[in-house]
């Protein structure tokens, strides 16, 4: 008992991802963790879209279940779940079985190297960046596979419109990528692929990548934004369920479980890709003005920042209290947002004592970040049109990757400059 | 045998047990069958995505990460994509009415006799002692797999595969080339 309390405890001090020091019971806990995280973003997610884009759209959205429709996501887990599972009598059974597992074990298993703090990730890889790329992508086979084992046209044409697109976006989104990595292995001599190391190199560089030989930097991100959106088969590019003409596009014939698996996948994806991003261009889990705004006031200002945030969500909680309507139906509602308020209150004024915010502050930086991300993601769909196939075709192959070449050999020039100039002038210097 | 002696120092607790090289092993070969015995062509190919995939996990457990990671996105994620776009658009009704075996048995013997001989002639010492077993493997350290193998192909001193690396690389720009030609008949 005691050696196994020591062993809990040895790897709080050694600084280090639990994978890295091979603590299996930590490396359980930050799995159960993530996933756990990962779950209840995808419920908010889901509360959030629907909300924000009947907001947009001059609508109320969901307000019946739970105060301001709250509750919305969680009572439609329970109706998905009771719901009778359909397998068409055509279907190919195994196919049509395996597929959404495909998908949600590729749109999980990424997280396993996604970096939420220098210490606060399931494992580092020296093959991170790579890793993640590969596994994403393994999530076109479950689509594909879903399309065709379905035995039915719009399936099947959803299924063969996401392949097409997604391999095309693949290349822009790999040449975006390998011009960072270039840009890693500045001062340093050696670049890096993996996603600690990434955040790192930004760091010592004291410059996120998405500023980095401005615009060369900022290019990549765009082209990276816009592939990732493609890849996660969302809106504008969203072809391979655009409802107007194909129905419900791949998941056409899935139900219940089976299409919340479909669901679930496709935002864990989403929150994926939008970390790639994060780690790659906007610094990982570094705090805004690191190195401008440093010394020891700043610092205490940006670790109030999590605390605040939490207790801005309670305030908006008890404002949106005092507003409900005074009639005895909604007493019991009243309470339970008061309630909602109160706890993320207490969660706030946790997250205000110094050793807590310490712990959690490269978490939630790198939380807002990504959470930037998905609110994009829910703009872009209130915003954009959707595509035609062939104009879909046309920016991946005719836009972003000339775009993307161009910008490796551009990175790749203005790389060699620098460092070739600064061993010029540091031989000059004695 | 996993060869236990050659885990570089330093490096964490191995995953690369016996138990695991048998498991992966064992699903390379039962995939394999199943690429070649499913009339269905989906079947074969998800049979093939999981030999490719068993196959990145060797790799992984010969310690080289960059090369399971290239083979998770080439093969698995890129390559049998393709296939499978390819497979769907095919009529399954006449393939799968199709005789499976064809009738090369003659060829097919000599060319499985020929590797089976490979196979025996690597694994058996001469009583003298020779072996075609390589010895003396190169095995790199987990940490720094990438930034090695980018030494062996690009560095200035340890680099000794640019010339071949570059040709293979224009034997697929030749391969692109072709299928362009040979696709656009008014280019």
């Amino acid at each position: 008992m005691h050696a196994f309390i020591d062993y809990i405890q040895s790897y709080l001090s050694s600084k280090q991802t639990p994978g890295a020091a091979g603590n299996l019971f930590w490396a359980t806990v930050y799995i159960l963790l993530v996933f756990g995280g990962l779950s209840v973003a995808v419920i908010a997610m889901n509360w959030l879209e629907r909300k924000i884009l009947a907001h947009m759209q001059v609508r109320l959205g969901p307000m019946r279940v739970g105060p301001h429709g709250l509750l919305q996501p969680i009572a439609d887990a329970i109706k998905l779940l009771l719901k009778e599972d359909i397998i068409p009598s055509e279907a190919d059974k195994f196919v049509f079985w395996i597929a959404p597992f495909i998908v949600v074990l590729a749109a999980f298993t990424v997280f396993v190297v996604v970096p939420f703090g220098p210490q606060h990730a399931i494992t580092d890889m020296n093959i991170g960046i790579l890793f993640m790329l590969g596994v994403s992508s393994l999530s076109v086979l479950g689509i594909v596979t879903a399309g065709w084992a379905s035995n039915s046209h719009y399936p099947l044409i959803g299924a063969l419109r996401s392949s097409a697109q997604m391999v095309s976006y693949e290349v822009a989104m790999g040449l975006a990528v390998v011009s960072v990595i270039m840009m890693t292995s500045l001062e340093t001599g050696t670049g890096t692929l993996s996603m600690i190391d990434i955040v790192r190199s930004q760091q010592t560089q004291q410059e996120w990548f998405i500023f980095k030989f401005f615009p060369l930097g900022l290019v990549g991100f765009f082209i990276f934004a816009i592939a990732m959106v493609a890849e996660t088969n969302r809106a504008p590019f969203d072809l391979p369920e655009a409802e107007s003409e194909l129905t419900a596009g791949f998941h056409t014939e899935y139900s219940g479980f089976r299409w919340s698996l479909f669901f679930l996948a496709e935002y864990s994806a989403m929150i994926a890709v939008s970390s790639i991003a994060v780690t790659l261009w906007l610094g990982g889990w570094l705090r805004p003005f690191p190195n401008a705004l440093n010394g020891p006031t700043w610092d205490l200002v940006f670790s109030l920042f999590p605390g605040i945030t939490f207790l801005l969500f309670a305030a908006i909680c008890f404002y949106n209290t005092a507003r409900m309507p005074k009639h005895p139906l909604f007493r019991i509602q009243t309470m339970g947002l008061a309630g909602f308020g109160a706890v993320l209150g207490l969660i706030g004024l946790v997250l205000l004592i110094p050793k807590v915010s310490v712990r959690v502050g490269d978490i939630y930086w790198f939380v807002a970040k990504v959470a930037a991300f998905m609110y994009l993601y829910i703009w872009y769909r209130g915003t954009f049109p959707r595509y035609r196939f062939d104009q879909l075709m046309k920016v991946g192959w005719k836009v972003l990757l000339p775009t993307g070449l161009a910008l490796l050999i551009l990175t790749a020039v203005v790389a060699m400059r620098t460092e070739l100039w600064a061993q010029m002038t540091g031989a000059l210097r004695p | 045998m996993i060869p236990t002696g050659a885990i570089p120092a330093g490096a964490n607790p191995p995953v690369a047990t016996t138990f695991f090289f048998y498991l992966l092993a064992a699903t390379m070969i039962i995939g394999g069958i199943l690429v070649i015995t499913r009339k269905n062509a989906v079947h074969s190919a998800l049979a093939l995505i999981t030999t490719l995939l068993a196959q990145a996990a060797l790799y992984l457990m010969l310690y080289a990460p960059f090369v399971a990671g290239v083979q998770i996105i080439l093969y698995a994620g890129g390559i049998m994509v393709l296939f499978l776009f390819v497979i769907m658009l095919i009529n399954m009704e006449r393939s799968v009415k199709e005789r499976q075996f064809n009738k090369q048995w003659l060829v097919g013997i000599v060319a499985a006799a020929a590797l089976g001989g490979l196979f025996i002639a690597v694994y058996t010492t001469t009583t003298k002692g020779k072996t075609l077993f390589p010895e003396g493997r190169l095995l790199y350290g987990e940490t720094d797999n990438t930034q090695k193998i980018a030494g062996l192909l690009f560095d200035l001193h340890t680099g000794q595969y640019m010339f071949a690396f570059e040709i293979a690389s224009l034997l697929l720009l030749v391969a692109i080339i072709g299928a362009v030609v040979m696709a656009k008949k008014r280019i």
